[in-house]
């Protein structure tokens, strides 16, 4: 690949959409295999355990999306402040040594998978919390990395000029790398482990997240369809504040259950009933610039993918996380199905969406090309069909993983009061087991679309678009 | 129709809108989070000191609040041995290391966040699964030590995979889930039917 037309920020943005893709494909790959083991139990058992292949899946996720978002803000870097990256090479090292970090955790993941109780473990193999499972080395050495890529992007914005956007983005990857940190302790007492565990998971994902995608979003539709500065700036701003408005206290939903005060219930219950405000307001931005501009922009993919992301964001995040999110409702749902339901469109929606996007805003650039019409050699099959089968199998998986979490709510928490016993008298149901049989079906959809994505991102563009090949011919 | 941007849709009112509510709920999450703190700390009404492990722990309705709540009871120390706090508090620590050592959140969830493919640990010390008070300490070493000749699959095809736990970190592992099963969760999970008190 000859990418020596690109600037600097962008040259780096290509080695991290690489890595985010291939991850996405470890990502699918161990999401296979945890739902195979739902309905084989036995298959790897002993060998990959459920607990090492949803860990992969989880984490393969949550680092591509970062690798995703890091590729994202290098690409726009050079652009938005109209100078070259400051400390490039730095920028360089940091994903070398982020990229080495990486294959090193997953590689302890699985071979290594566990050790004994005690410090040795948690700071090199494995520790054991959710999401961020990573030992604490690699806590520091991800650290470390970001505060590099924080360094690249605000002495980049210093030395050239400030916008909107820029300004947005630069405070939140503060609070996206200070927040990191409310993660890296250990505790005996399982309750402030969890209430500081998610600051980061929350305080991520419904938060910083989501804000930084909103300058992506801004960004996006600035390139994409032309869209007035002014107007994506003004959204951007109402976003943040409609965001963090509902979202920093949305926090309360996660401290329901956990030994936090009761006051949490209506806190939580509150504001996190709020949290879906900020994505309605990127539907009704997206949609109408959209509109306005007749769907026409100058790169076909991407506008689908942003227009993806609003809808996805919107119902994933908003609509699938107000469903269980009151405390009256979340005390039969919390820690069954539904989050995983959840889960899986909040995360594609809000954030494997948009980062698909920018790489498709990227390619034509990469491949020397104006944009993507809809004047490509082969109709552009490709990326309409990845686009069909990805959002069909993740919203094929989304509502076959809500019908086994009504199931469990009903048969294990509200009718066999959580015990053991009510655990597997649910997982044993037929409705519960269908639910996991078509999560399946739609998963190899998912997979299937992946493949071809990836496929199209190697491919398109690289042959010159049909008119022009007539243009030739006839000249 | 004039060009002029009303107050209420221009850049500058939103900018500064983002700016003081971000500001303002930041604040108020900090505060909220000083008073929430000393709630949860081990030793507190909410969250029990470690050495709750030597004494009988139940859950059981509360009419006032209309959800089960723990119940600390008499004397019933953990294997028989009563420990001081610094030493119940080394047991449990040395538990839960285990817990995230084993990565056992890959598999159950613990106050109910985690994965879904085993069961919550939430109440597991209270789980009537262990026959009876009497019988449950035995039964859940000999589980945790050999968790495939002593499947408790109930009727499914799942077992806990075999994760090398001695008897020592069997004992710690279940220090820490019934030090866990005393914090006052809110009433979850609801509904939960206790072990028997007698065999």
């Amino acid at each position: 690949m000859n990418i020596n037309h690109l600037n600097g920020g962008q040259k780096l943005a290509v080695k991290y959409y690489i890595v985010a893709m291939v991850l996405f494909g470890a990502q699918i790959l161990f999401g296979l295999l945890s739902g195979m083991q739902y309905l084989y139990p036995k298959l790897l058992f002993g060998i990959l355990d459920f607990n090492v292949t949803r860990t992969v899946h989880i984490n393969a996720m949550i680092v591509w999306m970062l690798y995703g978002f890091i590729g994202s803000v290098y690409w726009l870097l050079e652009e938005e402040s109209e100078t070259e990256v400051v400390g490039l090479k730095l920028g360089t090292l940091g994903f070398w040594v982020l990229t080495s970090a990486v294959t090193v955790v997953v590689l302890v993941f699985l071979l290594v998978q566990g050790g004994p109780g005690d410090d040795f473990t948690r700071w090199f193999i494995n520790e054991g919390r959710e999401y961020i499972e990573a030992p604490r080395w690699a806590d520091i050495g991800i650290v470390v990395c970001m505060l590099i890529f924080f360094y690249n992007v605000s002495a980049t914005f210093m030395k050239g000029k400030w916008s909107g956007i820029s300004g947005v983005l630069t405070l939140d990857l503060v609070a996206l790398a200070g927040i990191y940190i409310a993660g890296m302790f250990y505790t005996p007492n399982i309750s402030m482990d969890q209430y500081w565990w998610w600051w980061v998971i929350h305080l991520w994902v419904e938060a910083t997240w989501e804000v930084l995608v909103g300058c992506l979003m801004a960004w996006g539709l600035m390139k994409v369809l032309k869209v007035d500065r002014k107007i994506v700036t003004t959204w951007l701003y109402i976003e943040v504040a409609l965001m963090f408005g509902s979202g920093i206290l949305g926090l309360g939903h996660h401290y329901f259950w956990i030994g936090t005060p009761e006051y949490w219930l209506t806190i939580g219950g509150f504001f996190s009933a709020l949290e879906p405000v900020p994505l309605v307001a990127m539907v009704v931005h997206a949609v109408y610039d959209s509109g306005v501009r007749h769907m026409k922009g100058n790169n076909n993919p991407a506008l689908a993918w942003l227009i993806a992301h609003a809808f996805g964001n919107f119902f994933g995040a908003g609509v699938w996380g107000f469903m269980h999110t009151l405390p009256q409702i979340n005390l039969y749902t919390h820690g069954t199905q539904w989050s995983a339901s959840h889960g899986h469109l909040a995360f594609f929606g809000a954030y494997a969406t948009i980062i698909i996007a920018m790489i498709y805003i990227a390619v034509p650039y990469i491949r020397g090309q104006e944009g993507i019409g809809s004047n490509l050699p082969d109709g552009g099959w490709k990326w309409k069909w990845a686009l069909g089968l990805l959002n069909m199998g993740v919203v094929g998986m989304t509502i076959a993983l809500l019908i086994s979490g009504y199931e469990q709510s009903f048969i294990e928490r509200a009718v066999g009061g959580s015990t053991w016993l009510g655990y597997f008298t649910a997982q044993i149901h037929p409705w519960f087991v269908q639910g996991m049989e078509w999560r399946m079906i739609f998963g190899v959809m998912t997979a299937a679309g992946i493949v071809l994505l990836l496929w199209d991102l190697l491919t398109i563009g690289k042959e010159p678009a049909s008119n022009q090949k007539l243009q030739t011919k006839s000249s | 129709m004039n060009n002029i941007t009303p107050w209420w849709s221009s850049e500058s009112y939103w900018k500064k809108m983002a700016i003081w509510v971000t500001a303002f709920m930041f604040i108020v999450l900090i505060g909220l989070t000083i008073d929430t703190i000393p709630q949860i700390t081990a030793g507190s009404e909410r969250v029990p000191a470690y050495s709750v492990i030597n004494k009988h722990i139940g859950y059981e309705f509360n009419d006032e609040r209309n959800i089960q709540v723990p119940v600390i009871g008499a004397e019933d120390p953990l294997f028989g041995k009563v420990l001081s706090e610094e030493e119940a508090e080394a047991l449990v620590s040395h538990g839960k290391k285990i817990t995230q050592g084993r990565n056992c959140m890959g598999c159950h969830t613990l106050l109910g966040n985690g994965s879904y493919f085993a069961p919550d640990l939430t109440k597991a010390w209270l789980d009537p699964g262990w026959s009876s008070e009497p019988e449950r300490e035995n039964l859940m070493i000999e589980f945790l030590m050999d968790p495939i000749a002593n499947a408790r699959s109930f009727g499914s095809d799942r077992m806990m995979p075999n994760l090398d736990i001695s008897r020592d970190e069997a004992k710690a592992v279940i220090a820490f889930l019934k030090w866990m099963s005393s914090i006052d969760t809110n009433g979850f999970p609801y509904n939960f039917t206790v072990i028997d008190k007698e065999s």
